[in-house]
């Protein structure tokens, strides 16, 4: 490289810094943007189960169903209110101010004396499947409780013969902002990546200064360095600013090292600004640029990263579709590294799809972007 | 290090017509060649290719030695190109847009601090070197936009219509510019839709429809058609029922109307006709009068088409009718501390045709705006046919018809959907409906294309679509924002004859436009400047202004620059 392109490769990375600096709307998408994304995702967004409201309708009136709603009342998990009758619950579940509904049928007492099986019924909102899953569990677990202490009481002290005792390993109180704040750390790096260049790309389209630029002796190379260098930079600033924010005030570990962390960024900005500029060269205004950056990168990364929806629950197609989806690569390490530690074992297989992504794009780039306007 | 093309055709992909058919011509040194013709003639096409950012589809070129298809990379260095909209970037300023500019163009370090001052002190941008762009005025954008072209001292400049929504005042600066480069030896390409530029030009390429109309000086194309131009004066009737007259006549090819005359181009070899036989009234008289390149174009275009003339209603008496239809009164319009239209007062008679002319930035289309309903104003009053726009806006919106600057109907939908979607926005139905649809398609000849989406018309029935719209509910006002900027001169003569017809039948217009051949037709002429009106009077009264010794006929953008030269004095 002559001292000519260096000198063209400079202006254009300080043009692009100024513009940065002095654009309330690039910096907007980069500072701002995540900061809401992660606030959302770190306060807002829970999907953890505290105190469900649920109706006790104690048709048998009983000794052992009032200690069986004592069990429940005493549970953290629930917020019980009681009832004589099923049916009075009924709207409310409907309405969806109840969880579900706990019914101790009528003859329940009689059962458990004649050493009949005795049985408790659960109704949950299937409309919100994972609440309703966590319902069961957690009406499961109470009833477990109940059968222990009057096992007890019976003089049988003898513990259950096998008791399954869980142990959730690298996020131990099952905190959901926990694996979501690392997850919107990949949605946003998307964001900024792509749809932020694919903007700025076509800005210079509608503006006619990518027309002025094409008549100077910029080449391709000049000017793919000329976008990709300002905002790998901008992207790196808000990863360290949107990790600082993870681990100060939403208190997510980081138990990776700030190395890997590094590294695994950057070869993932690559892939995304690469996905960006392929994007400038199809779209000419801002609307279009925006359209297909939504689209092709940030819809994707947002619902088949794995990010909120496991991959593993998803049907066999769209597991397969998520390979080609490069956030995907992304979350993993970042899951990884923030609530596990650096495991060259997960790293490295998706560091290397990440790389082949970023090699790969970044090739299609130069050879797609144009240096006239048609043909 | 000659630029020369021959027969150079190019077309889009997808496009159902070539965006230029074989388009020959040259560009000589020391000298500034016109690339002369209306929107869509191929003008920026054609630079693009000079450029080496298009490649033909055929022909030869050769640019300053070179070929733009192998040599792109010489080629840029030695050609300056400041295409439409200058491509400044408007949130650096103008020193660091000169830099950067600089470290494309590969200016040496040593060399930049003389070559800033020299291009600082010729744009006299000096004193705004550290004001972001985007806060420059049009004319100072696009001072700096030929600096930045004029980094290297190219050897070819390629100027893509510099002079578009810049007012008279920085567009002659421009020339003066442009002229002293061409002591050094530099060959300019200006693109223009204006044609009283061409003949400011040392050669002119005129362009229509992707084909060269004439190469060579301007003088050549006006000598051809000496003799043929004339001029009806002191006409006592209706001016615009003279110019329709003399349109239907054989002998004549072309006319306009210039504030208190008509203009006519005769065809070859006929005798003028005689003023009184046209309905000027006894005292009108037939004088000759220099060619314009304007009238060699309308001649090489075979004139006006003359079918394409509507037919009119006997004129409404307009005599003695003295009413005020729109009436503004201290009309006044703030945007937070800035004062966009400054207590305006004018009124317009009925049957009048009255213009808003101004600077950009004057405030002309604020005002516009407050007339038509569009715009809320500060204080003030603004009437129209009788209706308060600000106590009874839907009253009085109903007695206007606005056709917007751009096209403004629905491209994908058919001629038929588009009066249909109209008539319903108006509140017609029934009969009234069926009236007035039938009679906007009788009166613009609408019916061949019925069934055509309005988006693939031609140019001069997308505006006859356009128009039609705007007047079907028969308003008594029709407001036309920059309605002919940019078109071709057979369009504009076409639009103004329907509206012409229009005024005929009692309508009355007002107009905003920058066009100096389009406020030749207003009855009285409104000159807006910093939010003020300034002057208001018809066109030969502004022009009697502006005469003196040194200037016998002055045009009238030489009266506009006047008042706003002495009005800025005055301020200063």
């Amino acid at each position: 490289m002559n001292a000519a392109r260096w000198r063209r490769i400079g202006g254009l990375i300080r043009k692009e810094s100024i513009q940065i600096l002095r654009d309330p709307s690039s910096l907007l998408i980069a500072g701002v943007l995540p900061l809401v994304l992660l606030v959302l995702f770190g306060f807002g967004v829970s999907l953890d189960a505290n105190r469900l409201p649920i109706g006790l309708a104690l048709e048998d009136t009983g000794a052992q169903g009032q200690r069986l709603a004592r069990v429940f009342a005493a549970s953290r998990f629930f917020d019980v209110r009681v009832d004589h009758d099923r049916r009075h619950f009924e709207d409310d579940l409907a309405a969806g101010h109840l969880k579900g509904i706990v019914v101790v049928a009528r003859g329940f007492e009689a059962r458990l004396a004649r050493g009949d099986p005795a049985s408790v019924q659960v109704i949950t909102d299937g409309t919100e499947a994972n609440t309703a899953r966590f319902v069961e569990n957690y009406a499961r677990g109470a009833w477990q409780v109940w059968r222990d202490q009057r096992a007890i009481d019976a003089g049988d002290a003898r513990p259950v013969p096998v008791a399954l005792e869980p142990r959730f390993w690298f996020n131990p109180e099952l905190q959901s902002r926990n694996y979501l704040v690392p997850g919107s750390i990949a949605v946003i790096m998307t964001l900024i990546g792509t749809l932020l260049t694919a903007l700025v790309v076509a800005r210079e389209w509608e503006r006619g200064t990518m027309e002025a630029l094409l008549s100077t002796p910029v080449g391709t190379v000049d000017l793919l360095a000329g976008k990709l260098v300002p905002y790998f930079g901008l992207g790196m600033a808000a990863m360290a600013m949107a990790t600082l924010l993870a681990t100060q005030v939403f208190g997510v570990p980081l138990r990776g090292s700030v190395g890997w962390l590094i590294v695994a960024t950057a070869v993932f900005l690559v892939a995304a600004l690469a996905m960006g500029l392929l994007i400038s060269t199809l779209a000419r205004n801002q609307f279009q640029a925006a359209q297909i950056a939504v689209i092709s990168a940030f819809l994707p990364a947002f619902l088949l990263s794995g990010f909120v929806f496991e991959i593993d629950a998803m049907p066999p197609v769209i597991q397969a579709i998520t390979h080609i989806v490069p956030a995907r690569y992304f979350v993993a390490c970042l899951q990884t590294l923030f609530l596990v530690g650096d495991i060259p074992a997960v790293l490295l297989p998706n560091l290397a799809v990440l790389t082949g992504f970023a090699g790969g794009l970044v090739v299609l780039v130069g050879l797609k972007t144009r240096q006239r306007l048609e043909g | 290090m000659t630029t020369r093309f021959e027969n150079l055709t190019f077309r889009f992909r997808g496009a159902p017509s070539a965006a230029l058919d074989g388009v020959s011509g040259q560009i000589a040194a020391g000298r500034v060649t016109g690339l002369v013709g209306p929107d869509g003639a191929g003008k920026t096409t054609l630079i693009r290719l000079l450029d080496g950012l298009l490649l033909a589809e055929s022909g030869r070129i050769e640019v300053c030695g070179l070929d733009p298809r192998r040599d792109s990379r010489r080629l840029r260095e030695r050609v300056g190109y400041m295409p439409q909209r200058f491509g400044l970037y408007e949130d650096l300023t103008v020193i660091e847009n000169l830099r950067l500019y600089a470290d494309l163009r590969d200016l040496p370090t040593a060399e930049r601090r003389a070559t800033f001052d020299r291009l600082l002190g010729f744009t006299d941008l000096a004193r705004f070197a550290s004001r972001r762009a985007g806060a420059l005025s049009g004319g100072m954008k696009q001072k700096l936009g030929l600096a930045c072209a004029l980094l290297r001292r190219p050897r070819l400049l390629l100027l893509d219509e510099p002079s578009v929504g810049v007012d008279p005042v920085s567009r002659r600066e421009l020339w003066r510019m442009v002229g002293d480069l061409l002591d050094d030896g530099i060959a300019v390409l200006w693109s223009t839709a204006y044609l009283d530029e061409a003949e400011r030009c040392d050669d002119v390429i005129l362009l229509n429809a992707g084909r060269v109309l004439f190469v060579g000086p301007p003088a050549t194309a006006t000598r051809e058609i000496a003799g043929r131009s004339i001029q009806v004066r002191h006409i006592t009737g209706n001016r615009r029922d003279l110019l329709d007259k003399a349109l239907r006549r054989p002998e004549v090819i072309d006319g306009v109307i210039q504030g208190d005359s008509v203009r006519l181009v005769l065809a070859e070899g006929v005798a003028a006709p005689d003023a009184a036989d046209l309905g000027g009234g006894t005292k009108a008289r037939v004088e000759s009068v220099p060619p314009r390149f304007e009238d060699a174009f309308m001649a090489r275009l075979g004139g006006v088409h003359k079918s394409a003339l509507p037919a009119r209603a006997a004129a409404a008496p307009t005599v003695g009718n003295t009413e005020a239809v729109v009436e503004a009164r201290d009309l006044t319009k703030r945007f937070g501390q800035f004062t966009a239209t400054d207590r305006v007062n004018f009124t317009i008679r009925s049957g009048e045709v009255f213009g808003l002319l101004g600077p950009n930035g004057a405030g002309k289309s604020t005002t516009f705006r407050m007339m038509c309903g569009l715009l809320r104003p500060t204080s003030g009053m603004a009437r129209v046919a009788g209706r308060d726009l600000l106590e009874a806006p839907g009253a009085a919106r109903r007695r206007i018809g606005y056709m917007a600057q751009k096209f403004s109907l629905y491209g994908d939908l058919s001629v038929r959907r588009n009066l249909d979607f109209f008539a319903g926005v108006y509140g017609l139905s029934g009969r009234r409906r069926r009236d007035a649809q039938a009679e906007m398609i009788e009166t613009f000849e609408l019916t061949p294309h019925l069934d055509r989406k309005a988006g693939d018309l031609p140019l001069g029935f997308k505006q006859r679509l356009a128009l039609s719209c705007a007047v079907m509910h028969r308003p008594s006002v029709l407001f036309l924002d920059e309605p002919t900027s940019g078109v071709d001169p057979q369009t504009r003569r076409e639009f103004w004859a329907h509206i012409n017809a229009r005024v005929a039948a009692g309508v009355t217009v007002m107009v905003t436009t920058h066009f100096m051949e389009e406020a030749e037709y207003c009855d009285r002429i409104l000159l807006v400047h910093r939010g003020r009106a300034i002057a208001v009077g018809t066109p030969d009264d502004l022009k009697a202004r502006a005469r003196g010794a040194d200037r016998p006929d002055p045009t009238l953008e030489d009266a506009f620059l006047d008042l706003v030269a002495a009005e800025t004095a005055a301020a200063a």
